[in-house]
Formats: C-alpha cells, sequence, structure tokens
C-alpha cells in the first residue's frame, strides 16, 4: 500500500514534468512547416498571409493580396505545402502565401510594457500602502478588494474595457478606441493585483526591527520605506514586475476585445494592431496548413518568451526559502 | 533487570563528517526512570531517537555499535540497528514509543487520538477500543477531564492536557518503553508538576528515559542518570550517587552550574 | 521639506489604492448595471438557441467539474509527493516547473491541447476543453497542497512515525487533515479560477447553442459564448453577453469569496 501511494506521488509529479515537455515538442513540431519555410525572417518580416510573386529569377515581388479573390479553376495549382499557387498562362509566374510574425511580436511586447509602465506606480501605491500605512483591518479588507480584482475573469475586462474604459481614452488621447493604447492600460489594471500582493508580500519580510531602529533615529515613514524597505525587499520587487510581465505576455481575451485585431504595426501608440495571443485566437478556427504552422510558430516563440521571462523572475528574484 | 541494552554505540548524521555520538554504553533498566542530562549538543537527544530508530525517517545515518531491545515474548534481545524492513520499524516503534517536546495532538478528536496507534496496529473491535481509550487515558491522568468530551477536538485541550493526552496516545499501544524528549520544557509549572507525578506511577507498567535540561527534574523522579558531553557518555550511575557523589569531575561541574 | 516629501507620498500612496478601488468599483457597477439590465429568470431556464444561458452555464460548470475530477487529484498526488517524499533535486525540479507553468499563456494550453486531442480525435470535444482546463489547473493544487503542507509541524509527522504509522497513513490520516483548510481554499480560488476562463476553450471545445451532455462535440461554454455574443452586431447579441457576464462575474465572486470565508474562521 505505502509503495503504491509513493508510485502514484511520483507519477503525478513526473506528469508535470511530461506535459510541460509536451508542450514544447509539440508547438515546435506544428510549427516546424513555418520553421522550415521562413526561418528566422518569420521575427521580422511584417507580411501576414500576403500573396507573392516568385519568378524563376528574381526576388519576391508583392502582387495582390489573396484574401478575397475568385478563384479560376485551370489556374490553381497546388504545391507541397498545399499553398495555392497561380499558373496565369500568359505571364508564367507563381505565387505563394507568406507569414511573417513581426506585427504579432511587436503588438504583444508594447502592449506589456504599456501595462507595465501604467501598473507600476500604482501597484507600488498599493502595495505601500496595505504593508505600511493601513491599520490592520483596513489593510486586510482592501487587499482582499484588490485580490478580488485579480478574481475577474480575463473576458470581463474585455467588455468593460472595450464599452466603457476605451471611449473614455480615446475622449482623452484621440484616435481610435481599439488600440495598442486601451489594450495595454486595460492589461495593467488586470496585472495590477498581482504586482501589488506580491510586492507587499516582499515588503513585510523586512524585519520589525530594522524599520524600528530607523524610525527611533527619527526617520519618516516616506524614509523608512525609501531608505530600509525598498532596498531590503528589492530582489522580491523585480521579481514581481518581472512575473507580471511574463503573466502579461500571454493575456488573450482581454487584448482581442481592445487591440484591433489587424496585422498591422502601429504606427502611433493609439493605433490598433495585434499581438500573439490575439493572432491565435482570431485564426486558428479557419487556418489550415501553412498559416496553421505559422500560427504554433507565434505560439511557440510566445511559450520560449514566456518561459524565459518568468524564469528568469524566479531564479533570480524570487528565492523562496523551503 | 535490562529492557535495553546500548553498547559502544556511535552515531553519524547524514553528510556530516564527525560522529555525534561516541562509543555509548548505557543500559535502561526495567520499570525504571533513566535520565539523560547533559548540556545543550551533548547529543542526549540524538541518542533518544536512536533507541526507536526515529532517525531514520531521513536518510543517509551511520550507525557503530548495537542496541538491544528486550523481546518480552521470547526473553531474548535483538539488535535494533539492523532493522531494515518497514514492518520491522513499525514492530519497534510500537514497542519503544516517543513523547516529544512540543505537544503533538493529531487534529483528530480526542478519543481519536488516543485510538490512532491501536487502530492502525489493526484493532477494529469498537467496544475494545473504548476500554483501552479509557484505561489509556486514566493512565494518562486525562479521564477524569476530558471523559465527557471524547468527541471534541482535541486541538482545544491546554498545553499540559495536551501533552498528557500524547502521553496517554503511546500508553495506549502498551509499548515496553517510553521514550519522553524534554516533555515539560514547553509547559507550565503546574502542568509540569502533574506530568513528573505522571511519569513516577508509569514506570509500574512501562520502562522509561527521559532527556531533560532540568536537572532538579532529574534529581526528583529518576532512578538512573547518565551524563553526557560533546558526544561521550561521561558517567552513568544510580541517581544518587551522581547528584550528591559524582565520580567525574565533569559531572560534578556541570551539576554544581559551573557550566551548562 | 522631509515632512511634505512624507505627507504627498503617503498620500500618493493612499490614492493608488482609491485607484485600484475605484477600478474594481467601477467594474462590478457596470456589469451590474448592465448585467442586471438585462437579466431575467427565463435565462436560467432556456439554452442560447432560444436567447437563454442555460446551457452555457451548465456547460462551463461540467467543463470546470470534469478539469477539477482530473486537476485536484494528480495535483495532490504531486504536491504531495514534492513535500513529503522528494528527495532533493528531482522535487524541486518539479516544483519549478510546476511555479512556472502556473504563469505559462492559457492560450498555448488551448494551441497544445488542439494539437495532441483535436486533430487526432478529428474534431473539437468537451473532453478536450476540460483536459486544456486540468492542465491550468494542476500547477495552481500543486502550489496550494506543497505550501500548505509545509506548514504543517515537523513534529506531528513524527508523532505520527513513533506511534508505529506508516508513511503513506501519516500522510493521510494527519498531515493531509491539519492541512485541510488551506488546502481546500486553494483549491476553490483555483476552480474559481479555472471556471472563468476562456482562451484555452476556444478551439478545445469551443461552444455550443444547444443543450449537450455530449463531452465528444464542442460543448456549451459560457465564456467562448461571450466573446462570440460580443462580436455579434446586433443589440440583443450584446445584452445577452452583458447578461452573461455578469452572471460569469457574481459565481466567480461567490467561489473565490467562499474558499476565503473557509480559511477566515481558522484565524
Amino acid at each position: 500500500m505505502e509503495k503504491i501511494f509513493q508510485k502514484l506521488s511520483i507519477s503525478s509529479a513526473t506528469l508535470v514534468f511530461v506535459i510541460l515537455v509536451g508542450i514544447f515538442l509539440t508547438l515546435f513540431s506544428a510549427a516546424k512547416p513555418a520553421i522550415d519555410e521562413f526561418g528566422f525572417d518569420f521575427i521580422t518580416n511584417p507580411d501576414w498571409n500576403k500573396e507573392v510573386t516568385i519568378s524563376e529569377t528574381t526576388a519576391p515581388v508583392v502582387v495582390e493580396d489573396m484574401s478575397d479573390e475568385i478563384v479560376d479553376e485551370d489556374d490553381m495549382i497546388l504545391d507541397e505545402d498545399d499553398d495555392v499557387m497561380f499558373d496565369e498562362d500568359e505571364e508564367d509566374v507563381m505565387t505563394k502565401t507568406i507569414y511573417g510574425g513581426l506585427v504579432p511580436i511587436v503588438g504583444t511586447i508594447l502592449t506589456t510594457l504599456i501595462a507595465l509602465a501604467f501598473a507600476l506606480p500604482i501597484a507600488m501605491g498599493i502595495a505601500v500602502f496595505l504593508a505600511e500605512i493601513a491599520p490592520k483591518n483596513i489593510s486586510h479588507i482592501v487587499g482582499i478588494a484588490i485580490e478580488l480584482l485579480a478574481a475577474i475573469p480575463s473576458i470581463i475586462f474585455g467588455m468593460w474595457g472595450l464599452y466603457y474604459f476605451a471611449p473614455i481614452v480615446a475622449d482623452l488621447v484621440g484616435g481610435y478606441q481599439v488600440s495598442l493604447l486601451t489594450a495595454g492600460l486595460v492589461l495593467g489594471v488586470m496585472i495590477l493585483p498581482f504586482m501589488a500582493a506580491i510586492t507587499r508580500d516582499s515588503m513585510n519580510t523586512t524585519p520589525g526591527v530594522l524599520k524600528e531602529s530607523a524610525y527611533a533615529l527619527g526617520a519618516t515613514k516616506f524614509e523608512v520605506i525609501k531608505d530600509i524597505i525598498f532596498p531590503y525587499s528589492k530582489t522580491g520587487i523585480i521579481g514581481s514586475i518581472i512575473l507580471a510581465l511574463g503573466r502579461a505576455l500571454g493575456e488573450t481575451m482581454a487584448v482581442a476585445f481592445l487591440i484591433g485585431s489587424i496585422f498591422v504595426l502601429p504606427t502611433a501608440i493609439n493605433s490598433p494592431t495585434i499581438s500573439i495571443p490575439v493572432a491565435m485566437a482570431n485564426n486558428f478556427g479557419e487556418a489550415s496548413g501553412l498559416g496553421e504552422s505559422a500560427l504554433f510558430y507565434l505560439a511557440l516563440i510566445l511559450f520560449i518568451i514566456s518561459f524565459a521571462v518568468i524564469s528568469i523572475a524566479k531564479f533570480y528574484f524570487l528565492k523562496k526559502a523551503h | 533487570m535490562t529492557v535495553m541494552n546500548i553498547k559502544k554505540f556511535s552515531f553519524t548524521y547524514p553528510k556530516v563528517e564527525h560522529p555525534s555520538l561516541r562509543n555509548i554504553t548505557l543500559p535502561i533498566k526495567k520499570n525504571k526512570i533513566t535520565a539523560l542530562i547533559g548540556p545543550s549538543g551533548c547529543g542526549k537527544s540524538t541518542l533518544l531517537r536512536s533507541m526507536n530508530r526515529i532517525h531514520d525517517i531521513y536518510p543517509g545515518n551511520k550507525y557503530d555499535g548495537k542496541i538491544e531491545l528486550l523481546d518480552e515474548e521470547s526473553g531474548k534481545m535483538r539488535n535494533i540497528l539492523n532493522i531494515k524492513k518497514e514492518n520491522e520499524f513499525i514492530e519497534l516503534r510500537q514497542q519503544v514509543g516517543m513523547i516529544f517536546q512540543k505537544p503533538t495532538p493529531f487534529p483528530m478528536s480526542i478519543f481519536d487520538n488516543v485510538a490512532y496507534g491501536l487502530k492502525i496496529a489493526g484493532l477494529k473491535n469498537k467496544t475494545e477500543l473504548a476500554d483501552r481509550v479509557e484505561q489509556a487515558l486514566k493512565d494518562g491522568a486525562l479521564w477524569k477531564e476530558v471523559h465527557d468530551r471524547l468527541g471534541k477536538s482535541a486541538m482545544g485541550l491546554s498545553g499540559g492536557q495536551q501533552q498528557r493526552l500524547c502521553i496517554a496516545r503511546a500508553v495506549a499501544v502498551k509499548p515496553e518503553v517510553l521514550l519522553f524528549d524534554e516533555p515539560t520544557s514547553a509547559l507550565d509549572p503546574i502542568s509540569t508538576g502533574a506530568i513528573e507525578e505522571l511519569l513516577v506511577e508509569l514506570k509500574k507498567d512501562v520502562s522509561i528515559a527521559i532527556v531533560t535540561h532540568n536537572m532538579q527534574q532529574a534529581s526528583r523522579i529518576s532512578d538512573y542518570t547518565a551524563f553526557m558531553y560533546l558526544g561521550d557518555l561521561v558517567e552513568y550511575d544510580k541517581t544518587e550517587n551522581i547528584f550528591l557523589n559524582p565520580k567525574e569531575k565533569k559531572t560534578e561541574d556541570y551539576i554544581t552550574g559551573r557550566f551548562g | 521639506m522631509r515632512l511634505l516629501a512624507n505627507k504627498i507620498f503617503l498620500a500618493l500612496s493612499v490614492l493608488s489604492a482609491m485607484i485600484g478601488l475605484a477600478f474594481l468599483a467601477w467594474i462590478l457597477i457596470t456589469l451590474f448595471i448592465k448585467g442586471l439590465g438585462s437579466f431575467h429568470f427565463s435565462l436560467f431556464l432556456n439554452d442560447l438557441i432560444d436567447g437563454g444561458l442555460r446551457n452555457l452555464i451548465i456547460g462551463q460548470f461540467i467543463l470546470a467539474g470534469l478539469a477539477a475530477a482530473l486537476g485536484i487529484p494528480l495535483g495532490m498526488a504531486a504536491g504531495i509527493y514534492i513535500q513529503e517524499y522528494g528527495k532533493g533535486r528531482y522535487a524541486s525540479l518539479i516544483r519549478d516547473l510546476s511555479d512556472i507553468m502556473m504563469s505559462a499563456p492559457s492560450i498555448v494550453i488551448g494551441a497544445f491541447v488542439y494539437a495532441v486531442i483535436v486533430v487526432p480525435t478529428g474534431g473539437t470535444s468537451g473532453f478536450a476543453g476540460a483536459i486544456a482546463l486540468a492542465i491550468m489547473m494542476i500547477p495552481v493544487v500543486i502550489n496550494t497542497t506543497d505550501n500548505m503542507l509545509s506548514l504543517v509541524p515537523r513534529e506531528l509527522r513524527e508523532a505520527g512515525i513513533a506511534l508505529g504509522a506508516s508513511k503513506y497513513r501519516v500522510i493521510l490520516d494527519i498531515v493531509i487533515k491539519a492541512a485541510k483548510v488551506g488546502i481546500m481554499t486553494g483549491i476553490l480560488l483555483a476552480f474559481a479560477r479555472i471556471i472563468g476562463e476562456t482562451a484555452p476553450l476556444l478551439f478545445t471545445s469551443e461552444t455550443s447553442n444547444y443543450f449537450s451532455l455530449d463531452l465528444t462535440q464542442s460543448f456549451p461554454s459560457l465564456t467562448v459564448s461571450i466573446y462570440d455574443l460580443a462580436n455579434e452586431p446586433e443589440e440583443s447579441s450584446r445584452d445577452l453577453a452583458w447578461a452573461a457576464s455578469f452572471i460569469l462575474t457574481v459565481l466567480v465572486l461567490i467561489i473565490n469569496l467562499t474558499g476565503r470565508f473557509i480559511t477566515r474562521n481558522k484565524d
């Protein structure tokens, strides 16, 4: 009985390992066709689902966008990737569809940075309030309220963001309601509670005697926080920021409502664009062949970036004593 | 008569270079209280915890020498350091019980706490269980206080009551030897007194080894005393001799408070 | 001057807390007004095909319930391994990997399940969706089990062993019991989290307009349908999306607060 229990227990633990490795391998193998086709250029190419001509000797030239052309059956040839190519007999020119991930990658990074810039000061302020300023029972209640903000499903943020928050931002800043900016700001509201909670917990690890010594020297609360607590909990705070960054990278639903969902590089902070999770959410249903593979390529990139960012946060900054 | 024989016993913790116990030879006499005293770090708890091999829940310990336990049925002594199999460990611990410094009531009712050792040993008969629990609680001097609330959680008892509960729990399985690791150091003086009285009563049925850093306690209740220092057994004798007429200088220094 | 800086700083801090609370209030009030405005009891009696939400609510519970049935035992068993049986580096590795997966993008998990289950089985299914949710739940359950078990004092385990109990009995009868309340709270919070998820379901179980208990097909989901409804041009769809959002949020908050309430009594 003891043996059975032990075996069950270690198998479940190993399952975690298996799933993680499985995710990586699955994404990689599903993305492989796109990786083989586009290589690292995928990361720098802004053209998604663009029809491109390739003549026998010269470089690809953009001919037309394939999205809503009526296809003439005689002209259709399917190449190995199942991409539709046109062999227009008169001009003897071949075309293929290419996918470039630059726009969603840029969108993902920029929305996350905007979210961070917005959330950071507020989250720090909340953490300070909860850890040092509020009396115990208020801190407890406000703390719970902030955690409830974290509990609200992301799709709700999308709804509220689109119909209530975005119009206000658009009024203040001008431009489109669905844009990099509104998506980033709502994302910021979403990571606020997380950052605040971890920062507060870090601040609370500061030994009471250290704080008391500073007060005993006549320091103000601000000075104690600035000179004693923040430096002491510095690594934990940075860790919370990076971890929040890691989470924001993968957020889908709220951003899907607010970013605009077009594969166009943003020209200004209030331009509509797209992010990796949103590209996946919108296109997975209809994608196939190379297009689907390109989406998996995006997923793989997102997975690797998230994994790296979260690992950095965990291992350099958030070392917990067990 | 001897119920446990420790012969030239040395012990090293895992991943540590030097042994924490060196060549200890010491008897535990039947139906007597043997106290292990000495300054912090002398190894008295380490020695006690070797007697029920509870060290072995953390792997990697090194043993030398023998610890022999009297098998009451056959009358023979067997070396408990040879035990390797799970069921032998379980048997050992049913014969040699332990009470810890911090009271450790399980998160269950008072009844279930005391019955726990019996249940896992396979006793299912409800009446017999109830009888054994009642007897154990009486032996543990707790019955009067809890007999009308056996179903209530043990966590609601006071510190002294919780420790007596742990004693009743250990006594319920009718062990040969009971090991006490500083059982009163976390308790108030009145509870301490109650437990000291209890120990003197208990030795009629069990043999007791007690680690204590309280010399007065040792001199009050124990029949034999072993003084340890830095992993060595310095002196072992009847308690009166240790306290009134110690043979070793170190013993005398410790008793008179020159160190420790 | 120092006192002024202090006052300003403290004021800013209080202001931040108020901003945080304001956002919470704004969202909840919005939900309340828009949601209640479109709310009526027939929503619980009709399925989406008839303009109600019944199949979606029940479906979401079934998906989350199935995910929990998978995720809770697996997560607890793994958490027990890490805390009670783990021998050092492997246990630490699993703990770290699990921590990382807790923050992993949910849409990537959806893509993974799509590739390994939806594609080979030829279509979306409730099972695929539930598995995606389970994969999200497991790391959270591991984390909470691991943490709560680590709070149980060492002596309690030793006392069990000293009575002759074998390790697994000590774990089941004593240690888990001692950590029971904390673990339950953690599980409830994890459940509240996955019942509100959308991304992992988008292309694994999608959703359905009809009442269904058939987990081998697309399965009704409240969250996915909110997304669909919000994208439809009709005003009535939008209103329904708000009502659904309101109900979803109320559910999630109730489960979340119940979890916290259980622990509060322990203090």
